[in-house]
Order: structure tokens, then sequence, then C-alpha cells
């Protein structure tokens, strides 16, 4: 055995060595080359995308290199098209695996334990409740994708880049159009008027401490009404009176849409749900529906403006990776598959919205609340409520 | 040798997969902190919203285990006396409950007793009412009812297990001394299935403590129970002590209550003398064993209703659009890269759940001969609590602490599917022992005495005596670790790679969006799911120890 060794020229072990170097070092050269290359062409339209992708699907079909593995962590609302997907791969010679991990809160809970030792390198679906919580917790790492020039600025929560929007959404009150019909009620046209004898036991919601649309809908009661040390009718006077008309509370999203809307044969008519359920409705009724059952209730601050980003883990093996795969994300291809998966609105301007899209308009007047504010007071805030409503 | 490593094993299994990452969440979260621990009990411990989630917690735990032990017992009864076409079938539909996903059994029970549901349209319709008569969505008899639904069966199956083999020697030597048929039941029945009776009240009421998505999805967060509030805190709030105070709270109450029913369970268990089920069946001679058999089933439909209400709503989406749908669903239409193919998700949940049976069966078998050996008396209930306890604590806490041990290679298991097995294993051991515990504690010592004289080993002994003997609750056990791996409990925070989606998961996807179709998808995949999980239990029912029959 010892004798390969001994005859083995000793002139192969630098040999080795060197290729190896030049290898790595025309690795990087490309690498260097491609990122330039999207650099230059930021402020060209988008049509220049497919051509960099092919440039690098060139460039890395040239090599002959084990494809790297990207793992992205993310909630369990989160559906993409697998051909998108396969795009990237072979583009970027990646291997994608994407892991849900239960709600958006429960995918950055993980995030925040497992800081040292990260199991993914994306967190995808912060969104702009937590991403004060995220960015101080320290979990990202910057980048600042070329592609945000595509982004409308009221889109650009971080300005810290360690959270790229991705998508977004309204959270806003649906009612059943049939429903309040045979009843003889229009839908309210003021927030205050939901705790009108009319109203009574008309309304379920979801529980703040539990539900993303739950604690939007929160939000918009305490942007709209104040507390009690700015207005006279505060919130918690609002949530008081709600609490006497019959508010009913359940915890998520599905049992409220699917247990007690009177669409699915609940007794409420108006449920907390979100701008794009009513095209939805329509979207997955198979021809039953030319227009949507449901309607938004459209009032001015009774929506809520939900920005869900994407960041890079710190202690990420693949942070080049991860960031070509961001900045795929902002692209056209993947932001027009968004609508018909996840049903919320790309980011990227030039993205175009299915057709259905048009009963899905969009809210004029969100609430507002910045993202500091309501890491500041989000605790407060839901315990406040809990001591109302659910004691 | 081979003894004290098997003891060991389940220990060795409780300590790395379920001490150990609960230890590390609960030291993260002090140390995560500023001030010591003792602040946030005092806080906790002091709040009445928190001290009345505690109560609440224990007395609809209680409530809910008398109710199951009400109407599972009858049900037992006709089970163990009584033998008829159909039976298998009607075993496997009462404990297809456990397996449902929480918001399809929800949707169920809303189909029947709903504002607009089958029983008040009918009712309406027969009494000439304008309002509908039965208002119970979102209350507290919603909720009961919800946990009477889902623990009957565990009393059924468990009581049933034993009482099918209890020698009726006995009570025809009480009838002929004298004594009137209820006496007969109460002074030598009750108390050979006491045991079997206390064991299954324990599980039903821990299962309804640690209860979770059930109570949520019917009634509403007013009805929050502990484990709910570890939820909120955890999760939701990343308010980490006060869930680790909370959890630890829940564990001092599991503890102590399951200390009761082990202590309980030992003082009343007695060697029985067994017979096969041939000869304990009751000859259904007279009409009326006829009609108590027929009133029997009847009574069981009634319990299965909101499932059977399920199944009538998915078939009443015009029949032609239900085969459309289900060759719709096994293709990817939409082009998700999450799909997978029902038959796909149905091979994943049986993987997991032969794996859970697998790891489940050995270790509740061998705890179960731990805690039955009867030379260590004063400890016992301390170590069967203790093996115990995975039930009764919070699976959101024990996800918390898999992200936190078990991390780092070589032993990184984050996204494998052993770890989703391992959590099925630790809700399901519990299952298995309580299970087989009444059945080894009541065998004759008799037999395994003669057994030696005559010349067998302690292996022999096990195979040909205790094993033969135990066959019927190591069934139903089986039964019940299948059942909890296809149902999900307990694998909470756990990271699933999709080519791992299970049939639960597939369902609850679907009803994450709005529309027709996707319910209509959920409601179909739920039936697929109610139907193969009837088929696996009916093969556990078949397989028996080789060559003693029907035991």
């Amino acid at each position: 055995m010892q004798n390969l060794f001994l005859n083995s020229p000793k002139n192969t072990g630098k040999f080795l060595k060197i290729s190896v170097i030049k290898c790595l070092l025309s690795f990087l050269m490309i690498l260097s080359i491609s990122a330039c290359e999207t650099n230059e062409i930021e402020t060209e339209n988008e049509q220049m995308q497919t051509t960099t992708q092919g440039y690098a699907e060139h460039i890395f079909n040239s090599i002959d290199v084990e494809p790297r593995e990207l793992k992205i962590l993310t909630h369990d609302s989160f559906d993409i098209s697998e051909k998108i997907i396969k795009e990237f791969e072979t583009a970027y010679n990646a291997k994608i695996t994407i892991f849900k991990a239960g709600s958006s809160g429960s995918a950055l809970s993980r995030a925040i334990l497992e800081k040292s030792n990260p199991s993914a390198d994306i967190l995808h679906g912060i969104d702009n409740t937590f991403l004060t919580k995220a960015i101080n917790e320290n979990i990202f790492i910057e980048h600042k994708s070329p592609w945000l020039k595509n982004v409308d600025p009221r889109f650009l929560i971080d300005d810290s880049y360690h959270v790229t929007p991705i998508s977004y959404g309204y959270v806003i009150i649906n009612y059943d159009r049939q429903h309040l019909a045979d009843l003889g009620l229009n839908p309210p046209d003021s927030l205050k008027q939901l705790t009108e004898p009319d109203w009574k036991g008309k309304l379920v919601i979801q529980n703040p401490a539990t539900s993303s649309p739950g604690l939007a809908f929160l939000l918009v009661t305490i942007a709209e009404f104040g507390d009690s040390s700015t207005s006279e009718y505060s919130y918690t006077d609002y949530w008081e009176d709600l609490k006497s008309n019959d508010v009913l509370i359940k915890d998520g999203w599905s049992d409220s849409y699917y247990t007690d809307f009177s669409l699915y044969g609940g007794d409420r008519p108006l449920v907390v749900s979100y701008a794009t359920s009513p095209a939805a409705e329509v979207y997955f009724s198979e021809g039953k529906y030319a227009e949507p059952p449901t309607e938004n209730l459209f009032i001015d601050g009774a929506s809520f403006l939900q920005i869900e980003g994407a960041g890079i883990l710190k202690g990420s093996q693949n942070q080049e990776l991860a960031k070509l795969f961001i900045n795929f994300m902002l692209q056209r291809t993947f932001q027009e598959d968004i609508p018909t998966r996840m049903f919320v609105y790309p980011v990227n301007k030039f993205a175009e919205e299915p057709e259905f899209f048009r009963f899905a308009e969009v809210p004029t007047l969100p609430a507002k609340i910045s993202p500091q504010a309501i890491e500041k007071s989000r605790e407060t805030w839901i315990k406040t409520w809990t001591d109302i409503l659910l004691r | 040798m081979l003894r004290i490593s098997l003891t060991l094993l389940p220990l060795i299994f409780f300590i790395a997969f379920f001490a150990y990452p609960l230890f590390k969440i609960l030291i993260y979260s002090f140390a995560s902190s500023e001030d010591i621990a003792i602040y946030p009990f005092a806080e906790i411990l002091t709040d009445p919203y928190y001290l009345g989630r505690i109560w609440f917690t224990v007395w609809q735990a209680f409530l809910s285990m008398i109710l199951a032990l009400l109407a599972g017992l009858p049900i037992a009864y006709i089970f163990s006396k009584y033998e008829f076409t159909g039976k298998s079938f009607l075993q496997a539909l009462t404990t297809v409950p456990f397996v449902m996903p929480t918001i399809v059994v929800a949707m169920g029970f809303i189909t029947l007793f709903g504002n607009d549901g089958i029983l008040n349209t009918g009712l309406s319709k027969f009494l000439n009412l304008n309002e509908p008569l039965i208002k119970i969505n979102n209350s507290l008899t919603m909720i009961l009812i919800a946990h009477t639904f889902y623990n009957y069966s565990i009393i059924v199956r468990i009581v049933s297990s034993i009482w099918t083999n209890i020698d009726p020697e006995l009570e025809r030597a009480g009838s002929i001394l004298g004594a009137n048929k209820f006496q007969v039941f109460t002074k030598i029945t009750l108390p050979m299935l006491l045991p079997a009776i206390i064991s299954s009240a324990l599980l039903a009421f821990t299962f309804s403590f640690s209860s979770f998505g059930v109570i949520l999805v019917l009634a509403g967060p007013k009805f929050a129970t502990i484990e709910v509030s570890i939820y909120q805190l955890a999760v939701k709030l990343m308010d980490l002590p006060s869930a680790s105070t909370l959890c630890i709270i829940q564990i001092i109450f599991t503890y102590s209550f399951m200390i009761l029913y082990s202590n309980l369970q030992n003082r009343y268990s007695n060697w029985i003398n067994i017979r096969p089920s041939k000869n304990t069946y009751k000859p259904k001679k007279n009409k009326r064993d006829k009609i108590f058999i027929i009133l029997g089933v009847i009574y069981i439909l009634i319990l299965i209703s909101p499932l059977i209400a399920l199944i009538a709503r998915t078939l009443s989406f015009e029949i032609g659009n239900t085969q459309s749908h289900v060759s719709e669903l096994f293709s990817n239409q939409k082009g998700s890269y999450f799909y997978l193919n029902p038959i796909a998700t149905i091979i994943n949940s049986f993987k997991f759940a032969l794996g859970t049976l697998f790891i489940s069966i050995i270790l509740g078998t061998i705890s179960s001969y731990l805690v039955a050996n009867r030379t260590n008396r004063a400890k016992n209930h301390l170590i069967d609590a203790l093996l115990m306890l995975p039930l009764g604590v919070s699976s959101i806490a024990l996800g918390l602490g898999y992200i936190l041990a078990w991390n780092t290679p070589p032993f990184d298991l984050r996204g494998s599917w052993i770890i989703i097995i391992i959590a099925h294993s630790l809700i399901a051991y519990p299952f298995v022992m309580r299970s087989v515990l009444p059945a080894i504690q009541q065998i004759n010592p008799n037999l395994r005495e003669v057994a030696t004289l005559l010349g067998s080993s302690t292996k022999k002994v096990f195979y040909k005596i205790d094993l033969p003997l135990i066959t019927p609750s190591l069934i139903v056990g089986s039964t019940f670790a299948f059942a909890i791996s296809i149902g999900e409990f307990g694998a909470s925070l756990l990271l699933v790679k999709p080519e791992f989606t299970t049939m639960p998961v597939a369902i609850y996807r679907f009803l994450g969006l709005p529309g027709d179709e996707n319910l209509k998808n959920a409601l179909v995949m739920s039936s697929i799911l109610m139907c193969t999980v009837i088929i696996g239990f009916i093969c556990i029912e078949k397989l028996r120890y080789k060559n003693i029959g029907t035991f």
C-alpha cells in the first residue's frame, strides 16, 4: 500500500493544486462578471433579464460543477410554480429546497431561535408587522438588490436593505352580497357603524394574538380610533362596543372563513379577509361565478397594507446564490406567478396581473401605522385587546 | 444483559427525544430574559386570566372524560359481548375521528349542528319553526360534544379489549350464588374492568387537557386552554419565558394527575382469567339481544354523525363533478411546486405511520413491563407517570426544543423524516402503554409459573404466554399509534420538505385559500383519508398472533 505513495511523483501535488486554483479564479471571475452584467442592465427595461439568464445558463452549463443547494424557509401559505423554480435551478446550477414552517410567525420564531445555526439560507415571509422585530434580532445580512429599481417606493419598507419586499396584500372586511341583500341591509360605510344594532352578530374576526389578518384588523382600529391618550373614543371603547355587539372571534382565517362566514354555511355575513378573496372566489368557482359572490368593504382607513418580504439569513453558506435568488424573486417571471399562487399582489411595477384580478380592486386609503410603532406597542395592544374581549 | 438493554431503551428514547429538547428550550427561555426565572412564575400565577385558563383546562378535561366514559362504556359492552357482521368495520369507524384534521371535523360539526345545518333544517321543517332550534355554535356544549366525539373511541377500544376476554365463569358463579344482574355487574365485572377503565379515562383526560385544534376551531379563543396560551406566547408574541412557565405548570399538573391515576390503576389491578372471545360472546338467540345490537349500532352511528354529514356534503356536489374532481386532484393542474399526487401523500402518511407503529409498539410494551413489575411497587407510579408525560406536555414547546436540540451534524435532524417519526412516536407510545398495561397486570401469574416449572425460558414464557394474552390490547394500541401518526398530533413546528407532504397537510393547504374548488378538494381528500384509514384499521385488526385464533 505504501508503495503507491512512494511512487507518485512529487510534482503531481503541486500540479493539482495549481489547476484547482486556476479553476477557482476563473469561477470567481465569471461570478463577478455576471454580477457586473446585472448591474449594468439595471437601468434598462425588463427584457434584458432573459438575456442575463441565458448568459448565466451558458456559463454555468459549461462548468461541470455539482449543483449547489439553496434552502428557503417560508410559511404555509407560500406557493409557486414548479417550472419557475426549475428555471432558476437550471440557470444557476442550483438545487432548491423550500421548507414550510407553519405560520409566518412560526417561521420567524424558528429563524430567531436558530440564529447561530440556521437551517436555511433565505427566510421568506417577513411582513411589516414583524419587520422591526426581525431586524432587531439581527438575523439577516444586507442585500440591496438591483431589481429594487422596479419596485414602487412605498413598498420599500426596509431602508437598511435586510429585508427585500416581494409581494403585498390588503387585509379588508369581505361581505356576502346575497346574505346582506336577503337581510335588506346595505354594506356599512364606516367602521363605527359595525357597533350599531343592525350589525349585531354579523361580524367574525380572527384573534390578533394568533392570526396575521386578525392583527391587521386590530391595527386598523388603532389607526382609526387611536388610544385613550389621543382621542375621546379610543380603540378600547370601539372594541368594548364590538364585544357587546356580539363579534365572533376565531383563531385563524380558515376557521372563520370556512365555518362561520355565511358563504359557506355559517351565520356571519362579514368576515375579515383579503382584498383578493372575492377574485379568488371567482377563480376557484369552476365557472359557477361570473362575478364574485362577495365584495370588499371599501371604507377609507379600514384596510391594512401587508408587505411581505424575504431576507438572507446570517450564517448561510450560500450567500451569493441566495442573493441571486432574491434578485430572481423580484423579476417578472416570478412576480407574475405570485397572484394565482398566493393571491397577493406583486411589488414589481412591470409585472402584469392576471385577468380575474379586475375583481381584486385595491383599496385607495389603507390604514397608516409604521413598522416601528407596531414593534413598540404590538404586545401591549394585543394584551389590551385580549383583556377586553377574552376575559 | 438483554433485559437491561431492553429496559434502558424507552428511558434512552425518553431522555434523548423528550427530556433533552424540553430542557434545552426551557433553559433558553429563561436565559433569554433579563430577570431570573422567578418573575414569570409570580406574574402568571397571580394573573387571573392565566389562572382562569388553567382552571378551565382542568375542568373541561374532567368533564370531557366523564362524557367519554358515559358514551363509550355501553358501546364497549356491545363490542365485547356480541359478535355480528360488520363489527370490524364499525370498530374501525369508531376510531376514525382521531385521524381527521380538526378543521375538517369542525366542518362536519357545522354541517350537522350549524344554524343552517342538517339537524336544524330537518327539525325546522318537521316542527314548522322559524328559527333554528339547536344553537350551540361556538359554545362550551360544542366543545364537549367534540371532545366526546374524539375520545369515546379510546374508552371503547381499550375497555372492550379486556372485557372481550374475561372469563364469564365468575359472573355465572355469582348469579348462581344469588346475585342479581346489578350486583353481578358492580361486584364482579366492574372490579375486573376497573384498570382498563381508569387507564382509558386517563388517556381521555390527558387528551382533552392538552387539546389544541378542536377547541379553537369549534369555539374560538374564548375557550383557550393552557396549550393555546403557550402557542400564542411562544409563536406569536415571542414571549418565551412566559410560555415556558406555562409549560412547566402544565407539566406539573399533568404529572400529578398521572400519578393519581396510575396509583388508582395499580390499586385495582388483579389478575383475571382469560377466555377466547368465542366462548365469552353471548348467543344472539332471543329478540332482546338482537334489538340491543341494533340499538347499539344506531348509537354508534349517532356518535359518528358529523363524519357522515361530511361525506354527505362531499357527495352533494353534483356526482358528475365529484368524479372529475377526483381525477383533477390526481394531476398537477396548476403546476405548483408543492403539489404532491394524493396517492403519494397517502403513501407518505402510511410510511410515517408504519415507522411510528414499529417504534411505539416496542417502546410502549417495554415501558408497560417496566411499570407492571410488581417488585418495585412504590416507584411504579412515578415511572409510569413520567413515561406518560410526553402526551400531556405542550407539543409546541417540544417543537421549539427540537429546533435547539439535534441541530448540529452529525445529528442534524432538522427537516429529516426521522424527527417526524420520533415526534409521532412520543405521543403514540403512551397510548400503547395505556392499552397494554392493564392486560399485563391482569395476567394470572400462575400461568407464568407453571410454564417456568415445565421448563420454559423467560423468552419462551413471554412468547407463549404473555404475548397471546396481551395481543388484543396490543392491537388496540397499534390502532391508536397508527391513527395518531396519520392525524399528526404533536408534530407542530417541524420542518417539512415538500416530498414528505402528508394527507392532513394537503387538506390544510386547500383550506388556506378561499373558493368552492378548494373546499371541494379538501372534502374529497378528507373522504379519501377516511377510507384509506378505515382500511388500515381493519388490516391491523386482522393481524392475529399465529395460532391462537380469535383471542
